[in-house]
């Protein structure tokens, strides 16, 4: 039981920390910053426009895969503790 | 026949003979085949199949055009239809797959132990989906009609007879398996022409990097730059800034599209697919890996396109294309009536400002700083659908490349077709038939019961897309709205609060549809019927300048917030649902199946 608690309260934190960073890639950067952002260029891109067209995407696919890939490891982790 | 023609009809074809051979390999034979295929796809096949099942017509034809159109401001499509992933895989997808049950109306239930929310569930599901359908069947008809000068109704029927085969036979089984061939056609039609493209503007073969590249005229100026100066010596908005209705209506449409995206049922549906918790995870994963790729392509394709577009019109500054010399493209578009020419001035050359009077306006270019006149603008029409569809065309592609295109559009209009089916069709078997009106309907006939009321579904779905009813272009804000504002917000409370009642969450849902559907209403009418709209569709009379479309995000706020006031007075639920919720928040368990 206690367990299983621990195992929730921890994916709340991994779930809080990869929402902290798609809010900042998306609606920080993408939407409220990009125009001090678009000031910066990076090649041919302004760059708050890079991150709204371009950035926030692949931050979204590294955040998915880094969330299953902590998970799995809590999933073995907890799954041995209660056997 | 002309080559083309050949090409197209070779490409369609070869793929629609792929669909029909997969789907008899792939026919199912249970209700767990049906429904969920068995449980035992792979992520990666699931994440294809996710892929093929959200990119529509709409994101293979429209959104590219769209983002060529409204430069930044089409941002919000981008980051608002790829962000709903990340929602999907950490909030809904996983405990949903633990949970372990065929559709998103039989979780709320088990969740609400409520027949009444079940049937709203469905009420919703059927209304999003039904509405965009509609979406699909058209894309089809036109798809048919464009590239084979087939009759529009009888290029449908063809698109109806397709999904008939593979979804009825095979059902989630033959679908899943279908879609992923027709994610390849999609992806592979989608960035050839890209890659062409690309490299014959920027010499860069890859479109993301072609995009931020300098141009490969030898000018050293980036593609980007060149853009935003010839559209501003035009009048027109600068593209890599150009807002989509101010800041905060950017920020509610993005995040009404992430949570409409998480809550749209037949993409939650392919969870159910995959044997195990950590299966579902990582197929969200790579679900945006394949739609990512198409995604982050699109840009580039819009902002080429509108580059290309600005450049057949006008090569030089000063030296507008003589009408009677435009290429074979934009006689063939003009014939559709998507691209429209009135020649104003009578000089015989083709003028695109962004001047809307009949009188020459002189301003000075907002990026050049020159003084510019902009006589009258003369592309009375220019359809933002025709720019993926004519893009090829544009930029010389051989004739493969454009036939491909047409197999492409086919392949995103069918499989999300036949995705929105199953939903359509195993909410009402399912949900409906044997949850609720005849609960001892055996295996056997509920499989039945299934195909039937798919051929039933695909039937009223195809007399839609030939008589599609007034308000056909309004309904995608109603069925993201629906999503947003009802099904998303009642799943995300049923997984993370464990005390949400099945009355609080009723109330919560109906008050979220209502004010969604109340706002979408009073500005764009009453079920979209001109003049019954009793506040403008102006700017100035939408709350904070929320857009109807954005409407959904609102819509999802209210919801939570009435389910949680009528939580306090109501009292929470059973204990027996407190342990499913726990069970569903346990540890992945690698061996858990359908417990059917």
């Amino acid at each position: 039981m206690e367990n299983k608690e621990t195992y929730w309260s921890e994916n709340i934190r991994i779930i809080l920390i990869c929402l902290a960073i798609w809010f900042v890639v998306s609606f920080g950067f993408g939407l409220l910053l990009v125009e001090p952002l678009n000031a910066i260029s990076l090649g041919g891109y302004k760059l708050g426009f890079w991150f709204a067209q371009q950035g926030a995407i692949y931050a979204f696919l590294g955040l998915i895969f880094w969330y299953g890939h902590k998970m799995n490891k809590l999933d073995i982790k907890y799954a041995e503790g209660s056997e | 026949m002309d080559e083309l023609k050949l090409y197209t009809y070779i490409a369609v074809f070869s793929t629609f003979a792929l669909y029909f051979a997969i789907a008899w390999w792939a026919r199912a034979g249970s209700t767990s085949d049906f429904y969920v295929a068995g449980g035992g796809i792979t992520p990666m096949q699931n994440g294809m199949a996710i892929g093929a099942d959200w990119m529509s017509a709409a994101s293979f034809i429209s959104m590219a055009g769209l983002i060529a159109f409204l430069g930044y401001g089409g941002s919000v499509f981008l980051m608002g239809w790829t962000g709903g992933y990340v929602l999907l895989a950490m909030l809904l997808a996983p405990y949903m797959r633990k949970h372990g049950k065929f559709t998103v109306p039989e979780f709320i239930f088990d969740r609400y132990y409520s027949k009444t929310a079940r049937i709203v569930a469905v009420a919703c599901l059927i209304i999003a989906s039904l509405t965009y359908i509609i979406g699909q069947m058209k894309g089809v008809g036109v798809a048919f009609s464009r590239f084979l000068e087939v009759d529009y109704g009888l290029g449908l029927g063809i698109g109806m007879f397709v999904v008939w085969v593979y979804a009825v036979l095979g059902g989630m089984k033959g679908i899943t398996y279908t879609q992923i061939a027709q994610y390849v056609v999609m992806i592979f039609a989608y960035t050839i022409p890209a890659i062409f493209i690309s490299l014959q503007l920027t010499g860069n073969p890859i479109p993301q990097l072609g995009l931020g590249s300098t141009l490969a005229d030898g000018s050293g100026v980036y593609l980007l730059d060149k853009l935003d100066m010839v559209v501003t010596d035009l009048g027109f908005k600068e593209y890599t800034t150009s807002n989509l209705g101010g800041t905060l209506n950017m920020f509610a449409y993005t995040i009404s599209l992430m949570i409409g995206t998480a809550g749209l049922p037949h993409v939650i549906m392919r969870f159910f697919t995959v044997p195990s918790v950590q299966a579902a995870r990582q197929s969200a994963g790579y679900a945006l890996v394949f739609i990512g790729l198409l995604y982050t392509v699109a840009p580039a394709v819009g902002a080429m396109a509108r580059l290309n577009l600005m450049n057949t019109i006008e090569p030089t500054a000063g030296q507008n294309l003589v009408y009677d010399e435009r290429p074979q493209w934009f006689k063939d578009w003009e014939k559709t009536g998507l691209l429209k020419f009135e020649d104003k001035n009578g000089d015989g050359k083709i003028q695109y400002t962004s001047n809307k009077t009949d009188q020459p306006i002189i301003t000075t270019g907002s990026i050049s700083g020159k003084e510019i006149v902009l006589l009258p603008n003369e592309m009375v029409k220019v359809d933002r659908d025709i720019m993926v569809l004519a893009n090829p065309a544009i930029a010389n592609l051989p004739n493969w490349v454009i036939a491909l295109v047409a197999a492409g559009g086919l392949a995103a209009a069918l499989s999300t077709a036949a995705g929105l089916l199953l939903a359509i069709s195993s909410s009402i078997s399912h949900d409906l038939m044997k949850g609720v009106l005849t609960p001892d309907l055996s295996e056997k006939n509920e499989l039945l019961a299934g195909r039937v009321v798919m051929t039933i579904a695909i039937l009223i779905s195809g007399y839609l897309g030939l008589h599609p009813p007034g308000f056909a272009a309004g309904t995608v804000a109603l069925a993201f709205g629906l999503a947003a504002s009802s099904i998303f917000p009642a799943l995300m409370m049923g997984i993370f609060s464990k005390k949400m009642s099945g009355t609080a969450a009723i109330a919560g849902m109906v008050a979220g549809i209502g004010v969604t559907m109340m706002y979408v209403f009073q500005h764009k009418g009453i079920m979209f019927i001109p003049g019954t709209s009793f506040l403008g569709d102006m700017g100035k009379d939408w709350f904070f300048g929320i857009s109807p479309n954005a409407f959904g995000a609102v819509g999802a706020i209210v919801n939570f917030g009435v389910a949680f006031i009528v939580l306090q007075f109501t009292g929470p639920c059973p204990a027996n649902i407190v342990a499913m919720v726990e069970n569903m928040r346990a540890p992945g368990d690698c061996s858990a199946a359908h417990d059917h």
